[in-house]
């Protein structure tokens, strides 16, 4: 069965006569020719798929587009500004937060949706008082949050430090 | 995959009427459960039917004090929310002890109420499972089952219910709003799940094409002391080998009252109201909280290799309320 979907990604507008079975990672990656995201585990549990969607970060391969038209997607290729890494990529690059690179863009995409979590005040299973006192993205918070990004080459130790060095420069800024 | 038509009704009358039309049709929340079983081919629904984009993303204090959860309120904001914090912490714990940050997101309240069981049989369309098949048989009574039930299992199913969420609405003693063909209803929650019987296909009492609509969360002022606690093979994103969702409240060293409800350990989250009424009233003893744990754990009949959940949940049980008993109020 088709369906058509308009959806932004990356700012650009997108409309697509699309098999309703579509995921959205599939969509991304079969249609619009953006392979950052990654096909890991295609059932919600590695993380490598991870995208923004409407500015949450969200499996793309447990998301039918159908269900999702009209939102504003962004994936790994639309991080950077222009010519300029975000934060979180010179950070990785900085702390050589990988090994092979497969969960890299799932993992920065999510790095991202996490901070805004964090700065929005939201708390994690980890956080003392469920975050009515604030909340300090300390080592043992950035673990929790990021459960949901699975490094096959264990690069967990980089990753952790690279995604602290950015919460701390945004809490300093 | 089979292939489906998708819809995105306006508003719940349109999506009951939908359903009503169409036997194989499903509702559709954030995906996250439903979309991974229909590529494993254990859900295979001609019609889906969207209603996670229905007006009932809404948190709302009711005029008695309690707290109205539309079904399409995603996880993340419930856990986030500051109501579901401050007055019922066990809730906000559970959910954020739930999946993962990104699945949070897309997940629905009413979605995780409906999410089906994680045994391995279920999920595997090339075995026999009487959940799956009616009538086929359950191969995880004398296979793999080391994480399913011990209490309330029928030779028919020994699934566990997979929801965190679920288990602390049920210690709350919360009620499901529907709307369906006949009109709309109130289900406490601890009759909505089932356990299997001879009907493991069911899990909930819902009847067909009948849509969650909404949780509401009574008033309870001592839920305030309150915690969730997930024993699991791993520090975060894992199934709960045994959890326990508890809300205590203690004057002058004796239980006044109690809420507990475990989960990992049957076919739907498992109100303990045994070790409840074992407690109030007794003395807020670790003595006392062992006598509840084994008046309510005396009914476990645990499978070949999950025996060690036995010792575990009363363990579980014991520590939580030790816990909670010296813990100040968080008010």
């Amino acid at each position: 069965m088709l369906a058509e979907v308009s959806l932004r990604v990356n700012g650009t507008e997108h409309a697509l006569t699309v098999d309703t079975r579509t995921s959205l990672l599939d969509l991304l990656r079969e249609r619009l020719g953006l392979t950052g995201a990654k096909k890991g585990c295609d059932h919600g549990q590695c993380g490598a798929c991870t995208v923004l969607i409407d500015g949450r970060r969200a499996n793309a391969c447990l998301a039918l587009a159908v269900a999702h038209a009209g939102a504003d997607v962004v994936t790994v290729e639309g991080l950077a500004d222009g010519g300029e890494l975000h934060p979180l990529q010179r950070a990785f690059i900085e702390r050589d937060a990988f090994q092979c690179g497969y969960c890299t863009p799932g993992q920065l995409c999510s790095a991202a949706g996490m901070l805004r979590e964090a700065a929005d005040g939201w708390p994690s299973a980890v956080t003392p008082s469920l975050g009515t006192d604030g909340i300090e993205l300390d080592t043992e918070e950035i673990r929790e949050r990021m459960s949901g990004n699975l490094c096959r080459c264990g690069a967990y130790v980089n990753l952790v430090a690279a995604i602290s060095d950015v919460a701390a420069g945004e809490a300093g800024a | 995959m089979r292939p489906f038509r998708y819809e995105r009704p306006a508003d719940t009358a349109a999506a009951v009427a939908l359903l009503a039309g169409t036997p194989e049709a499903k509702f559709l929340g954030g995906g996250t459960n439903l979309v991974d079983l229909m590529r494993l081919g254990a859900e295979t629904p001609a019609l889906l039917v969207d209603v996670a984009k229905l007006p009932q993303a809404d948190v709302e204090e009711m005029p008695d004090g309690g707290v109205r959860i539309g079904a399409a309120v995603r996880n993340s904001d419930l856990a986030a929310h500051p109501l579901v914090r401050q007055r019922y912490p066990l809730l906000a714990s559970a959910l954020l002890q739930g999946a993962s940050g990104q699945l949070r997101n897309l997940a629905t309240t009413g979605g995780n109420l409906l999410q089906r069981t994680r045994c391995v049989y279920f999920q595997d369309v090339t075995r026999p499972c009487s959940k799956r098949e009616p009538g086929s048989g359950c191969p995880a009574r004398d296979g793999e089952h080391h994480n399913l039930a011990i209490l309330g299992w029928s030779e028919q199913c020994v699934a566990t219910h997979p929801s965190d969420m679920a288990v602390a609405m049920t210690a709350l003693g919360a009620a499901v709003r529907t709307e369906g063909a006949s009109g709309a209803r109130t289900i406490p929650v601890t009759d909505f799940h089932r356990l299997p019987g001879d009907e493991p296909q069911r899990d909930t009492v819902l009847e067909p094409g009948e849509l969650v609509t909404a949780v509401e969360l009574p008033p309870l002022e001592f839920a305030r002391r309150s915690r969730y606690v997930k024993i699991r093979e791993r520090a975060s994103f894992a199934f709960a080998l045994v959890s326990l969702a508890a809300a205590l409240d203690v004057a002058d060293g004796t239980v006044r009252d109690v809420r507990l409800a475990l989960g990992g350990v049957a076919h739907k989250p498992w109100r303990a109201l045994r070790a409840e009424e074992a407690l109030r009233g007794a003395p807020a003893t670790p003595a006392s909280f062992a006598r509840a744990a084994s008046a309510e754990l005396d009914q476990a009949r645990p499978l070949r290799d999950n025996g060690y959940k036995v010792p575990l949940a009363r363990t579980v049980i014991i520590r939580t309320l030790a816990e909670l008993a010296q813990a100040p109020e968080t008010s």
